[in-house]
This record gives structure tokens, C-alpha cells and sequence, in this order.
């Protein structure tokens, strides 16, 4: 890949953004990540809508979804409420987790903070053990180099399993190798051996006993393993969830229209 | 409990004898089993293979070279944060920011409203020099296009300084270390940290706050921070009391002080509101919600600098034009409305007069009068017309007065209408701490999906307006203030 001026170009990378034209697509794409990552930024970059970003933690606390176009392949795009972890239970993280674990999209872009990767990695792990299709998106990596702090993006990649890029989402750089990346997980191109906290043996007997009983009696579920270890975990609310078949209804809720960006209530972007 | 009827397929029937439990029920039974037979520790053991692992990975690929460059941020964070100088520089960073939009505002309002003046006149003349009946000549530019011009010659200009100047301290990263510098006073009041940022979206729109309170994990602190987010000031509110403290407060004062006698009013309200919503989150977490606060991290975002360009976009078109286009959506059949009312004969006088008649006891009672109440009554669906509402009111049923420019307002209020600071400081509590607007209230019932939470959310303000103004009103009568 060449890496000259045009690279921060998104419109040499045959980028065509879409805005809210969502409703024919060909595949799904999920950003999540961390608070205040730069998740909204990316998604306004790719889109070309004007999704509000602001400096502080909690921005975004709905789904906002938009629409580009890249090497003639229509994606729609998902922006989630920043997320700490996949095990939390507030709101705006609540919506994230349903999203990705439910809302089966054809690649999930986890935005990570270059500066602070340790913390950030915590959620990618998570991501990890529930998808396949992940590419890590180093974003913040001028903030990163300002802090004295250099990423090896290749060292990353390869200990995670995914493809990882690194980007400054607020100029554009490393737009197009994103794009890539995203490309080839979801043409399949590109095949991915995510990185799995294994757990001891008891536990992953467990895991393998508890998934066909998912799976028989909620097929339409996309991530028996996550139920499986949240079970396994005592989380009442997934048993609660299982028990009152709000699963399913979770389950399609996600493959529902989904509030979309509008500027419905007031300032502040999303509703 | 309800049973397996969404169940995306129908639940294998039981088919052996005997009570079986139902198939969820069965993996959630299995489950327990399979987890009383781990190892005690395997959950924490999960999670620290979990942090484990990041911190190898995360090993593995950072180097640190060379110096750190972040010293800036935080010897800035040490400053901005301090116990001692924190909230003071709080107060003074507002201070400044309502210092810059009134000075600012000033000259431009009076401006637009004497074009808006000009244009109604010169209209409305010539229709009736080609002989429109007077009833459309009156409905259409001294109804609807007056109220329009209210409107924006009164919002406009403040929100374009106010906007842009927010939307720089919110780029910043300043946000945070609000939440961060007031978190000491929510958890005191048994509310949750976070309450500072929902509050701080509050300036900028209630119902914005209302959603974002969904940062808060805790429903009982959830509820909390939507049921208080009225009590600081919008952006629709803001306009009322920047016109209130510039025609009243600053009047007080020598012309070189006046704007900064004005800022300071307006910070002085906004406190006011601060100190109701820690109030209100505290008397409601002793009663109704009971409960200590939760513990929360808070992460306090490196500073970056603001994109201009965004900045302009974010807060010129996403936040004024939004604002104003809703304002302008309401004041045109407010401005109808009124103008209706106050052409339709009734008694001695017009029926808007006579409405305002029967207000005013209760009005007189909370230190404002029977038009304030029925431009409230009339601007319930957007608080940002109040004023335009008030004033159009008080037009159409005195003396016909042309007003050339925002200088004669106060002619108006006070020789016209009998106004004193009483009427004006009791405005301005009364705007601060009054029921939300339609569309908060809306918002309220989307988030908490309760109709007794969104009735406690509106009627619980307006009670606290009511009997706030009667007491202040009260004590200015008893002690012969005015």
C-alpha cells in the first residue's frame, strides 16, 4: 500500500460516503470500543455525517447508524455507545453489548485508545471471545506519539489474532487501510485466529456441555458460548433473559429498524 | 413469571412423564450445577486471565520512548481540579462566557429588532394600501410575523455567542472536570457523580440531559438525574433571563459595570438552579428513592484542541439554527394565538385581556401578573417563547405601543405593566424552576416509561416555582422592598 499524501484522501480510497442513505446495504459493520475513543469521529469520517463527538466519556447513548460505500460494496455502519466491558450493565453499554452480540454484524471495528491500549485491550479480549470478525482500529495514535508512547500496530495484530490499524480518525489517516481491513473480514479475504482466554479445563467442559442446550432451545441466539459462560457466571439477568424469552425478542429487536441518527431531540445528535 | 410463548421456536414438548421443567429452566439448573462444581475462585480467575492477557499483549507492543509530553494536561488538571481553586474557576469560566454573549448580544438583538420592526411596519402598509382586510393584514404581520421577529431578534444573537463558546469547553474536555469538581456535592446528596454531566447537557437542552442520563448505571440514580435536569437553565430558558438581567440587573448599575452586573446575575441564577438540583436529588433520595450513592470512575480525557471547523458547524447549525427553527415552529401559532385572542371582543376589552384578568390574582400572589402566567400557559410546548409570548401579550391588549427598539422594552414593562425588580428576579426563578418543556416531558416518559415518574418529573418543578416565588414575593412585601 502506497503510503503518500493521498492516503489521508478518503476519496482516493474509492470511498464514497453515504450519509443516511442505509437502506439498501450489503453488509454490517459495528464500531465499538472505550468512552471517548473517537468511535463518533470515525463514523463521521466514513459517512460524511455530522454525528455530534464531543471531548468527554458518555456522548454517544444510542445507536446511530449511517451509510458508505467502499469498492462498490454498500456497508452500513453502526455507531455504539463507548463500553468498557461486555459485562456492565448500564444503559448506554447495555446497548452496545445487545448490538454485538445480537445484532450479528458482518464485521465489528473495535476503536482503541493508542494512549491508553492496556485498559482498552480489556474490551477487545471480550469482543474476541464472542466474533470472529474483528478488526482493531489504533486510533488516538498522534496523542499516543505525543505522549512519548509508540504502538507496535504488527506486534498487535499478531498477538490478537484480528488486523489492527493504526489511525488518526480526526485527519483521516489510516482511513484507508481501515477500510481495507474491513474489506477483507468481510469478503472473507482475510481470515482471523482471535485470541481466546481459555479458562481451565472444568470450565471449558462446562462451556461445551451448556452450548448444545442453548442452541436447541434458542437457535435463533447468535452467541450460545457468551450465554453459556454468563450462565456459568450467575448473571441473573441473562438467566432472567433466557428464562422469559426476552432473548428472542432481544435477538430481533436488533435486526429491527433502529433509531437513526436524526435530530429529533435536540442537540445532541442521536435519539 | 412469563413463560416460553416468544420462544423463536416452540419449547420440545415434554414428552416423558412426570413434571419436567421447562428447557430454559433446565440450562439454568444445569448451569448452577456445573458452577458449584468449578473451582470457588473461577470467576475472579476469569477475569484476572482476562486483564492478564491485555496487560501482555498491551506489554508487547508499547514502547515508551523518550520523554513523556503530557506533563501540560496535567499540571492544567492539577489546577482545574484543585479542592481550593477548582470551583472558582468554574464560576469564573460561566462568568465569562455569559459576560461575552451579553456584551456580544447587545447591539445585534437591538439591531434585528429594529429591522424586523421596519419590515412589519412597511409590510403591513402595504397591505393595507392594496386593500387587505384589516383582520389579515393584523393576523399575518402583526400576529405571526411579529412573533417571529421576537423570536429570533431575542435568541439569535445570544445563542450564536453562547453555542460556539460551550461547544469549545465541551471540545476541550472541560466537561469531565466539572463532573470530577462537583462530585463531592451529588455524592453528598446521594446522587450519582455522573449527575454533573447529565446536569451540564442540561445548558444546553433538558431533554438532551434527560437521555444522556443514561450514562448512569444505577436506576435509582437514573431516575434522580431525570426528575432534577429541569432545574438548570436551557438554552431556550437562557435568552429570558439574559434579556430580564440585562433590562433590570444591569439598569442598577453604572453603565461600565452593567454587563458584568448582569453576567453576574445570570451565574447567580444559574447556582440557584445548581443548589435546587442537589436540594431536590437529595430530599429524593430520603424519601422516594432511597438509597446511598454508587461509586464510579471517571475518566478525565486528555485536553485536545477544538476543530474550528466543527466547532462552527456543531454549534451554529446543529445547536442554534435547531434551536431557533424550533422556536420559530412555535412562536408562529403562539403569535397567531395571541393574536386571535386579542381581537376577539370580550366584556370591556378582548378575551386574552380578560384571561389575563383572571390570572392575575395567583400571578400577584407569586410576584408576576396574569399575562406572564398565560404567555407560560401558551409557551408550555418550547420555553424559549416565553418572552416573545409576554411581551406580544402585553402589546395587544395595553396601550398599542410600537416598539422601535429594545430599549423601549423596559419603558414598557415597567411604566406600561408595573413592573419592579420583584417582577423581574421572580421571572427569573420562576423560568429557572418551572415544569419542563413539552418535549422534556416527552422524553421523561421515553426514558422512565412510567407516567407517574414524567407527572412527578413536570408537576414537582412547577410546585417548587409556585412556592418559591410566593415566598420570595411575600418576604419582598413584608419587609416593604417593594
Amino acid at each position: 500500500m502506497n503510503h503518500d499524501a493521498c492516503e489521508t484522501c478518503p476519496a482516493h480510497a474509492s470511498l464514497e460516503q453515504m450519509g443516511l442513505k442505509v437502506d439498501r446495504f450489503d453488509r454490517v459493520v459495528a464500531l465499538a470500543g472505550n468512552p471517548n475513543t473517537g468511535k463518533s469521529t470515525l463514523f463521521n469520517a466514513l459517512t460524511g455525517l455530522r454525528q455530534h463527538t464531543g471531548n468527554w466519556p458518555g456522548k454517544t447513548v444510542t445507536r446511530a447508524e449511517g451509510g458508505f460505500e467502499f469498492r462498490s460494496v454498500r456497508y452500513k455502519l453502526v455507531d455504539l455507545p463507548g463500553s468498557y466491558s461486555l459485562l456492565s450493565a448500564s444503559q448506554d453499554e447495555e446497548i452496545a453489548r445487545d448490538f454485538l452480540l445480537f445484532g450479528q454484524p458482518d464485521c465489528t471495528v473495535v476503536v482503541v485508545d493508542a494512549s491508553a491500549l492496556e485498559r482498552n485491550l480489556n474490551l477487545v479480549l471480550q469482543v474476541l471471545e464472542i466474533t470472529d470478525a474483528v478488526v482493531v482500529a489504533v486510533n488516538l495514535m498522534d496523542e499516543a506519539r505525543r505522549k512519548g508512547l509508540e504502538v507496535d500496530v504488527r506486534s498487535l495484530a499478531r498477538d490478537l489474532g484480528v488486523p489492527a490499524v493504526p489511525m488518526v480518525a480526526r485527519t483521516g489517516e489510516g482511513l484507508s487501510a481501515l477500510l481495507e481491513a474491513v474489506d477483507g473480514i468481510t469478503s472473507g479475504a482475510i481470515a482471523t485466529r482471535p485470541r481466546r482466554v481459555e479458562g481451565t479445563p472444568e470450565f471449558r467442559r462446562a462451556v461445551s456441555e451448556l452450548v448444545p442446550m442453548i442452541e436447541a432451545v434458542a437457535p435463533a441466539v447468535p452467541n450460545p458460548r457468551w450465554i453459556a459462560i454468563r450462565l456459568l457466571d450467575g448473571d441473573a439477568r441473562v438467566e432472567q433473559a433466557l428464562l422469559s424469552g426476552q432473548l428472542a425478542d432481544l435477538v430481533a429487536r436488533q435486526r429491527g429498524p433502529a433509531a437513526r441518527f436524526s435530530r429529533k431531540i435536540a442537540l445532541e445528535g442521536a435519539q | 413469571m412469563e413463560t416460553s410463548q416468544t420462544w423463536p421456536l416452540p419449547a420440545v414438548p415434554s414428552a416423558g412423564p412426570g413434571p419436567e421443567p421447562a428447557p430454559a429452566e433446565a440450562i439454568v439448573q444445569r448451569a448452577a450445577a456445573l458452577r458449584s462444581a468449578q473451582a470457588a475462585s473461577f470467576r475472579d480467575e476469569a477475569v484476572r486471565s482476562l486483564y492478564a492477557e491485555a496487560e501482555t499483549v498491551a506489554r508487547r507492543a508499547v514502547r515508551r520512548s523518550g520523554a513523556a509530553g503530557h506533563d501540560l494536561d496535567q499540571r492544567i488538571d492539577r489546577l482545574v481540579t484543585s479542592p481550593a481553586l477548582g470551583l472558582p474557576l468554574m464560576l469564573l469560566i460561566l462568568a465569562t462566557i455569559f459576560w461575552l454573549t451579553i456584551t456580544g448580544a447587545n447591539y445585534p438583538s437591538a439591531a434585528l429588532a429594529s429591522l424586523f420592526f421596519t419590515v412589519e411596519d412597511y409590510a403591513a402598509g402595504l397591505f393595507t394600501r392594496f386593500g387587505a382586510p384589516w383582520w389579515l393584514t393584523g393576523f399575518v404581520w402583526h400576529g405571526v410575523f411579529r412573533g417571529l421577529g421576537w423570536v429570533v431578534s431575542v435568541m439569535l444573537p445570544p445563542m450564536a455567542i453562547f453555542f460556539p463558546l460551550f461547544t469549545i469547553l465541551e471540545d476541550l474536555g472541560y466537561l469531565p472536570r466539572v463532573a470530577f469538581n462537583l462530585d463531592f456535592l451529588f455524592r453528598r446528596a446521594g446522587a450519582h457523580g455522573k449527575q454533573a454531566l447529565t446536569m451540564a447537557m442540561g445548558f444546553g437542552c433538558n431533554a438532551a440531559g434527560v437521555i444522556a442520563t443514561r450514562v448512569i448505571d444505577s436506576p435509582r440514580e437514573k431516575l434522580i438525574a431525570i426528575l432534577t435536569n429541569n432545574f438548570v437553565p436551557c438554552n431556550g430558558r437562557f435568552p429570558t433571563l439574559i434579556m430580564l438581567a440585562t433590562l433590570f440587573v444591569a439598569a442598577q448599575f453604572p453603565p461600565v459595570f452593567a454587563s458584568l452586573a448582569a453576567a453576574g446575575s445570570i451565574v447567580g441564577i444559574v447556582l440557584v438552579g445548581v443548589a435546587f438540583t442537589l436540594l431536590v436529588s437529595w430530599a429524593l433520595s430520603r424519601t422516594l428513592l432511597k438509597g446511598e450513592a454508587s461509586a464510579f470512575t471517571l475518566e478525565l480525557p486528555p485536553y485536545r484542541r477544538p476543530s474550528m471547523g466543527r466547532i462552527v458547524y456543531t454549534s451554529l447549525i446543529d445547536r442554534t439554527m435547531f434551536v431557533l427553527w424550533r422556536a420559530v415552529l412555535t412562536a408562529v401559532p403562539a403569535g397567531a394565538v395571541i393574536w386571535i385572542l386579542a381581537n376577539i371582543p370580550w366584556g370591556d376589552g378582548n378575551l386574552a385581556w380578560a384571561i389575563a384578568q383572571a390570572l392575575n390574582p395567583l400571578g400577584h400572589a407569586i410576584g408576576l401578573d396574569g399575562v406572564i402566567l398565560l404567555a407560560y400557559i401558551i409557551a408550555i410546548p418550547a420555553n424559549e417563547i416565553v418572552v416573545p409570548t409576554m411581551l406580544m401579550v402585553y402589546m395587544g391588549v395595553g396601550v398599542m405601543t410600537e416598539l422601535e427598539s429594545l430599549a423601549d422594552l423596559r419603558t414598557l414593562l415597567v411604566d406600561g405593566h408595573g413592573w419592579t425588580m420583584l417582577t423581574a428576579v421572580n421571572l427569573m426563578l420562576f423560568s429557572l424552576l418551572h415544569n419542563p418543556c413539552a418535549t422534556t416531558i416527552i422524553t421523561i416518559y421515553k426514558e422512565t416509561l412510567s407516567a407517574r415518574w414524567t407527572a412527578l418529573g413536570a408537576l414537582m418543578p412547577l410546585a417548587i416555582a409556585f412556592l418559591v416565588t410566593f415566598l420570595t414575593a411575600t418576604t419582598a412585601r413584608v419587609l416593604g422592598l417593594v
